[in-house]
């Protein structure tokens, strides 16, 4: 009746022993960090003395893993960034343009017409030949590389009073949306590692959101400066200067002003010369009168446009374009040959550097909008932390305490219990690298309270087993056995709703669902075998005649 | 001796008046209920959009003062209250500001946020800015109605699994005292006007996890009841069993709330209306499981005839005793 098998009591034992064991590196969180730390950098860049040292403060072969502070705790910067998908769109009807009037060269002159962003309507000299041209411009069209748009084509072509217009099909609208997240991720990613911080979270939500959670970064404004801006570099030839912000810039032109010219506009042709595509390398370096400048190289089609440009143009100026704003228009003073140039304009240090580092990321493909920012200072998680920790250990005494006054010596068991309980409660959140966060703490606080509850089912149960006199071991096994419905039915309820908060909830409210469900998980573990075994081996030992709950 | 919060073989009647407590119940769900759309909750910019800075600095905070420098910014509504809290050291005077939502999609912009902290620190030098969180309206709305699905989805995917447990009329009374529980602390907080925020719906689903914790302890209870009382009185048998976990509701209650008062008065005020609300629902979600969920059973009646043998049955002792 009160009994439990060997492999049982051993097994029982080794699952309170390891998960104390992986949640022991979170009693030593800063040496282990710096442990952690330096062997990252190890791997990454080699070996120094200092980092040995580092390495040094925590034995190797234990257990490093740690719970992750979450951004309200450790502070840093959290953004949700909409990415503007639509934008590339636009710069494929525009890279559609000079394609369509080559086909159609041949047969009739054709000439752009106004039309929204997405669509590029084009006018045939000649009506008559509208089927003809239709098909031409069909034949342009390539097979969509995804697959789920097996079949389809990239661009729809259809034809209204005399114009050809063409859109992007549904197909590859979805296709480059893909395209443009994970190049967009990639970037986002690439420009915040640059800047060399510590674990970072980049991740895409949903179809066209990134959330980008940096700790330990002064703040959101400052994050922004690093990934929000496009950095779309491109060169382009320059038609007309001019200060009216309203001139009307032609077709196939643009109106873009100037960053340091106050109230001067550039008209430049819209189809650039070089893109910051085909860029390999910028620099933050000084221009010969000592201003910071950024200095740049070309790839090999990249060297030989701007070479062939540059030689076929001399005397004639050129813009240098950053996400729609001339940086600066210099004149073309001779041929450029070897691919490599400077940009100056009117920078500070500081912006040069970014610049440069905004240039060897790449371009993001599409714009952002931010949708979600918040910046959490490390004064105020320290104060969390604190408080946090206070409140815990009162919450806890408290908890032991009148669990003792309530049940005696069960109250002790319960109590040790309720210690495993909450080590393995960290062993796990270690286990999986789960981020505690301050409702997480408050989950914790909240187990603490509620993981006495399954003991005490089972302690009322027994007290009640024990007045129909039955003696004590016949009380004890009843008292389990018939508990368990209710404990199993009561915790399955709040497993579904921590599970909902998980799956619905993002941040913070996640943090606490971790937290709640493995407290459930722990607490029932801790309650049915844990205080069991201790009872069971307290009763085989002593042998109790009567016993008090 | 024992510390007992619950007199032992109680025969306490919580059924005397349970018509009068079911109204009594019903009554308060209608007053929070009025209070919600009349008053409204005082959303956070969670849901509502907006930007709330966080200002710190070692002389006390004069709202006066810090409202004249934003006065120029011409930004909207701005809120600013002072935030006072038992861990705050001596010279650590905490103000929350809170700014309206300023266009139609994005966050607060880099400027708009760089032009208060430069007017703040022009009237207070020293002062600091713990925090900035500023959410636009697109996802403030999305965040609302996730929130709205998440509560809803949990209330759903308990009645189902109580009734798969136990009968039908269980999971209704189950289901009823949810309803009741987070009516009410939604209704308290609209009282109050206290900050409603993401966390909030955090505490509200796992006022739904305790108040269910409570129920489904004592159901449990009713149905071992049943079947082993199969001659007594359908109230005798609720109040019985009532009585006999009351014990073990109280212990639970207890120390449960001994570890939340912890939080509430040590933890910081950053998670102290997230705690408020766990504290209010253990208080209401342990009334609503007697005085709503087990009224609401007597009201819709039982299945009494257990003969069949039931796939369902908690345990196999269940009729040992009878």
């Amino acid at each position: 009746m009160l009994q439990i098998d060997l492999w049982k009591r051993i097994a029982i034992a080794l699952t309170c022993a390891v998960g104390l064991w992986l949640a022991l590196p979170n009693a030593f969180y800063g040496p282990v960090e710096q442990h952690n730390d330096a062997a990252k950098a190890i791997e990454l860049s080699g070996s120094t003395p200092e980092l040995e040292a580092q390495l040094a403060l925590w034995p190797d072969w234990m257990p490093s893993g740690l719970v992750n502070l979450g951004l309200d705790l450790r502070g840093g910067a959290h953004l949700l960034a909409e990415v503007k998908v639509q934008d590339v769109y636009a710069a494929r009807m525009e890279a559609q343009w000079p394609e369509v009037r080559d086909a159609l060269r041949s047969l009739t002159p054709v000439r752009r017409q106004q039309s929204p962003e997405d669509e590029l309507r084009v006018r045939l000299n000649d009506p008559d030949k509208m089927a003809q041209a239709m098909e031409i411009v069909r034949g342009l069209a390539r097979p969509v590389t995804t697959l789920t748009g097996a079949g389809a084509n990239d661009i729809d072509v259809r034809g209204e009073d005399g114009m050809i217009i063409v859109t992007l099909s549904d197909a590859e609208k979805q296709a480059t949306d893909e395209r443009t997240m994970q190049q967009s991720l990639e970037i986002i990613r690439r420009r915040i590692d640059e800047v060399g911080t510590r674990e970072p979270t980049i991740q895409r939500q949903g179809a066209d959101r990134i959330l980008i959670q940096v700790p330990g970064i002064g703040s959101a404004a400052e994050l922004k400066e690093i990934i929000g801006t496009t950095a779309q570099l491109t060169f382009n030839p320059v038609v007309n200067r001019g200060s009216d912000a309203n001139a009307n810039p032609g077709i196939g032109n643009k109106l873009l002003p100037s960053v340091d010219e106050e109230g001067a506009y550039y008209i430049v042709e819209s189809a650039p010369v070089v893109t910051g595509e085909e860029l390999v390398d910028a620099q933050p370096s000084f221009d010969q009168n000592g201003s910071p400048a950024v200095s740049f190289r070309f790839n090999t089609s990249g060297a030989r446009k701007f070479g062939n440009y540059t030689a076929e143009n001399i005397g004639a100026p050129f813009a240098i374009i950053l996400d729609d704003e001339v940086i600066s228009a210099p004149t073309i003073q001779s041929h450029i040959p070897g691919g490599s140039g400077i940009i100056t304009g009117n920078f500070g240090v500081e912006e040069s550097t970014n610049l440069a580092v905004l240039l060897r990321a790449g371009a993001l493909p599409a714009g952002l909008d931010f949708l979600e920012e918040r910046t959490i200072g490390p004064e105020l998680g320290q104060d969390s932390i604190d408080a946090g920790k206070v409140a815990t250990i009162i919450a806890f005494v408290a908890v032991l305490v009148f669990m003792f006054l309530s049940y005696g010596l069960f109250g002790i068991f319960a109590n040790i219990a309720l210690i495993i309980n909450v080590g393995m409660i960290f062993g796990l959140l270690s286990l999986v690298g789960a981020t505690l966060t301050l409702p997480g703490i408050a989950g914790i606080v909240l187990t603490v309270g509620m993981a006495v509850d399954a003991n005490v089912l089972i302690f009322e149960r027994i007290r009640e087993e024990l007045k129909t006199a039955k003696g004590p071991a016949r009380a004890i096994s009843l008292g389990y056995e018939k508990a368990l419905s209710a404990i199993v039915d009561a915790n399955i309820t709040t497993l579904i709703t921590a599970v909902i908060l998980f799956v619905m909830g993002s941040g913070p409210v996640r943090g606490f669902a971790i937290t709640l469900g493995f407290g459930i998980i722990t607490s029932v573990f801790t309650a049915i075998f844990v205080t069991r075994l201790l009872v069971v081996i307290w009763f085989e030992a002593r042998r109790p005649k009567t016993i008090e709950v | 001796m024992r510390l007992r919060l619950f007199k032992e073989n109680s025969n306490f009647d919580f059924f005397k008046h349970w018509k009068m407590w079911l109204g009594i119940s019903g009554l308060m769900m209608v007053i929070a209920f009025a209070s919600f759309m009349i008053q409204g909750l005082n959303f956070g910019i969670d849901f509502r959009g907006g930007t709330t800075i966080r200002t710190e600095s070692p002389l006390a905070v004069n709202v006066a003062e810090y409202r004249g420098a934003m006065e120029t910014l011409d930004l909207g509504d701005i809120t600013i209250t002072e935030v006072f809290d038992p861990t705050f050291r001596d010279d650590q005077n905490v103000a929350m500001i809170r700014i309206q939502a300023q266009d139609e999609q994005e966050a607060v912009t880099v400027d708009t946020i760089e032009a208060v902290q430069a007017a703040l620190k022009g009237v207070r030098p020293d002062i600091k800015f713990t925090s900035v969180e500023s959410v636009g309206p697109k996802v403030s709305g999305e965040l609302i109605q996730t929130a709205a699905i998440a509560v809803v989805l949990a209330i759903g995917a308990v009645l189902i699994y109580i009734w798969l447990r136990f009968e039908w009329q269980f999971a209704v009374g189950a289901v009823l005292a949810l309803v009741h529980d987070v009516l009410l602390t939604i209704g308290i907080f609209s009282e109050l006007q206290i900050r409603f925020d993401l966390a909030i719906i955090a505490a509200l689903l796992t006022i739904v996890g305790y108040s269910l914790n409570d129920t489904v302890v004592v159901f449990d209870r009713v149905r071992e009841n049943l079947r082993k009382y199969k001659k007594r009185d359908l109230k005798e048998v609720l109040n019985l069993s009532i009585n006999e976990t009351m014990s073990r509701t109280f212990m639970t209650s207890v120390t449960t709330l001994l570890a939340l008062i912890a939080l509430f008065v040590l933890g910081g005020d950053v998670i102290r209306g997230f705690v408020f609300a766990m504290i209010w629902g253990v208080i209401v979600g342990t009334y609503s499981s007697i005085f709503v969920a087990s009224a609401a059973l007597l009201y819709l009646g039982v299945k009494r005839d257990w003969s069949k043998p039931d796939a369902n049955a908690g345990n196999q002792y269940a009729n040992i005793d009878a």
